[in-house]
């Protein structure tokens, strides 16, 4: 009887989480038809146009679309020779070190910061740099957005990487090493390609991670609703022109972020889905 | 966020208030008012409501700072007593809102240029020049253009950082309307809306985020709302007005500019006022009411008590406050045509007597 009511329990709690994925599903999709019926899902898609102007009234996602997928991808960029030394360090050279669990800590509680907290850092601490090594005149912009997005990632990626890296088969490191192998030579022929494909998941992770950050990259990229010139320009992601737009946005305004909402959870959902792929075949292995 | 923050926030707020003055004998004949709209006169209506609930503690006023679109929806929707708005009703609104709506004037405000530039504490501006700064078109401090209107200042050569609302704004709306009076550029270029598509510049979120992009970064200039900008006492920039003189932003210049003749139903816009002290950029904000109060299931007793807390409102001690928290009373004349506003409100054609 007793395991009949937890099985039941567990049946009704699964089935609670399908009912709301499937109705943020079907919230997000039946409030953004208004903007796909208007423009077509391409045609806004890769429309850079974004005016508000209720005379002139027009809105395309591109250029949010072009503004996420640069700082996502530069702060992934940034953080790949950060996190990847820590996941060596952790995973290899100091693996069940005192040491390691101390720097493994830390690096958990760069995940445990609030984003505004990064958000503040980057506005008063990292934009002050930004305007002295030149970057630009007022600091915001792309490049500031990507520096402090890439250390929000650091620890998404090294903490996976730092697994899969202690996972590689101990019998294959001591064959490389008793042919005479240095560790270096170990890490660069064995446990990097073996664990190769965790890694690289761990990183596609961290990248859904910074595709859809709100509050810091809001506070820090100059929200300006134009496809970005380079990384010195200020931008908009489709996450912070939501966070922006949102509150006074009725009619066909409200229904185009509410379609650009969905465009970034179909994104992130690829991006996850990609990454559980390749961490299935490291499964394999 | 945070005003969804605020518009949970503040029904406790209110309750719990109303609770500390006591409310042993109210609950038999207690009311509740519920307004809702404009944020931009939202710290004002905080503290007026609470003074009026203070005197009447049978009453309780709810406001929820949404937005003055929300406002305008929620009044036409029956879900409010009264909305609240920073722009009046244009022709196509008001046939949209199913009856006659009156709209009270409640104080007055303006929208400041806020500047950041080390060494520079008085600067004088003018509407084209802020256009022209506005539309990519002067980048420096330095620029001809500026020296000319300040031959007295040493100006840096610097880039201009022109900082404007990432979110929909009534101080959008006011600001884009000056310039689209004084500049025939911008009106063809710009327009006036809440929201605008902006050439030059970075944006940040409601006037704190203006505010503070403002004060952290050498060479911005950004515009802010004149009862948020005068609290923080940041530096703001002269403005030369019609008459061509340079005025500051203070209570009594905004509260100047409503000295033209005013309409009989208080829509009026007084950006760019002819009077001589007037500073340029100034605006009134209104609560709109219906004018016939008997719609749905509403009380005779609800609707005087709407009129009770118009009355209030424009009473020399509501706008007294307004003074103290740096919104600009109403002039002599606005007050004068509220009144004569407030009397129009009726009960399916019963004219309101307040009760007191």
């Amino acid at each position: 009887m007793k395991d009949k009511i937890f099985r039941f329990l567990l049946f009704f709690a699964a089935l609670i989480i399908l009912l709301l994925t499937a109705g943020i599903i079907f919230a997000l999709v039946s409030r953004s038809t208004e903007a796909f019926q208007e423009y077509g899902i391409w045609g806004f898609i890769a429309n850079p146009e974004w005016d508000p102007r209720p005379a002139t009234e027009e809105y395309g996602a591109l250029s949010f679309i072009v503004g996420t997928l640069y700082t996502a991808f530069f702060a992934l960029f940034l953080c790949v020779p950060f996190s990847l030394s820590v996941a060596l360090f952790n995973g290899e050279y100091f693996k069940g070190k005192r040491i390691s669990s101390f720097v493994r800590s830390i690096v958990d509680l760069l995940a445990g910061i609030p984003s505004i907290v990064y958000g503040l850092w980057g506005f008063y601490a990292v934009r002050p740099l930004i305007i002295d090594l030149g970057i630009n005149a007022q600091g915001f912009g792309i490049f500031l957005s990507s520096i402090v997005l890439a250390i929000m990632i650091i620890p998404y990626a090294s903490s996976l990487s730092t697994e899969f890296i202690s996972m590689v088969p101990n019998k294959l490191k001591e064959g490389a090493y008793s042919l005479g192998a240095t560790q270096f030579e170990v890490i660069q022929n064995i446990s990097l390609p073996t664990a190769r494909s965790g890694i690289v998941a761990s990183y596609i992770l961290a990248l859904g991670r910074a595709l859809g950050e709100t509050m810091a990259v809001t506070m820090l990229i100059g929200n300006t609703d134009r496809i970005p010139k380079g990384l010195r320009d200020t931008g908009n992601t489709m996450a912070s022109v939501i966070a922006n737009q949102f509150g006074e946005a009725d009619g066909l305004k409200l229904s185009s972020l509410i379609a650009i909402g969905l465009l970034l959870f179909v994104i992130t959902a690829l991006i996850n889905m990609i990454a559980k792929l390749v961490m299935k075949k490291v499964a394999s292995i | 966020m945070r005003r969804l923050f605020l518009f949970l926030l503040f029904p406790l707020l209110l309750q719990s208030c109303n609770n500390n003055s006591g409310t042993t004998g109210g609950s038999s004949s207690q009311s509740t008012i519920s307004g809702a709209g404009a944020t931009f006169p939202y710290p004002y209506y905080n503290i007026v409501f609470r003074d009026f609930m203070r005197y009447n503690e049978d009453k309780t006023v709810n406001y929820g700072a949404i937005g003055s679109g929300g406002g305008i929806r929620s009044l036409r929707d029956h879900s409010v007593d009264f909305g609240a708005s920073d722009a009046f009703l244009n022709e196509k609104e008001i046939e949209s809102m199913n009856g006659e709506v009156i709209h009270i004037a409640t104080c007055m405000g303006g929208v400041v240029m806020a500047y950041t530039l080390e060494g520079v504490d008085s600067l004088r501006l003018t509407g084209q020049l802020i256009s022209d700064i506005y539309l990519g078109k002067i980048e420096k401090w330095n620029d001809q253009r500026i020296v000319a209107e300040n031959p007295d200042i040493k100006l840096p050569d610097l880039d201009i950082t022109p900082v404007y609302r990432s979110d929909g704004s009534g101080t959008t709306f006011n600001f884009s309307e000056y310039l689209s009076v004084v500049s025939q550029e911008w009106n063809r270029i710009m327009g006036k809306g809440k929201s605008l598509k902006w050439p030059a510049g970075i944006a940040a979120k409601g006037n704190p985020g203006v505010a503070g992009i403002v004060q952290q970064t050498e060479g911005a200039i950004g515009y802010i709302g004149s009862e948020y900008a005068l609290t923080l006492r940041l530096p703001t920039a002269k403005l030369k007005n019609r008459a061509g003189n340079y005025v500051d932003a203070t209570l009594e210049t905004i509260s100047a500019a409503a000295n033209v003749t005013l309409p009989d139903d208080m829509r009026a816009t007084i950006t760019d006022s002819d009077d001589p002290n007037a500073y340029p950029i100034s605006l009134f904000t209104w609560i709109l009411v219906y004018k016939d109060q008997a719609y749905d299931n509403r009380t005779l007793e609800e609707a005087q008590d709407i009129v009770e807390l118009l009355e209030y409102v424009i009473s020399p001690e509501g706008q007294k406050v307004a003074a103290q928290i740096n919104y600009a009373p109403l002039s002599e004349q606005a007050l004068e045509i509220n009144s004569r506003l407030i009397k129009q409100i009726n009960y399916g054609g019963l004219s309101i007597t307040p009760q007191n």
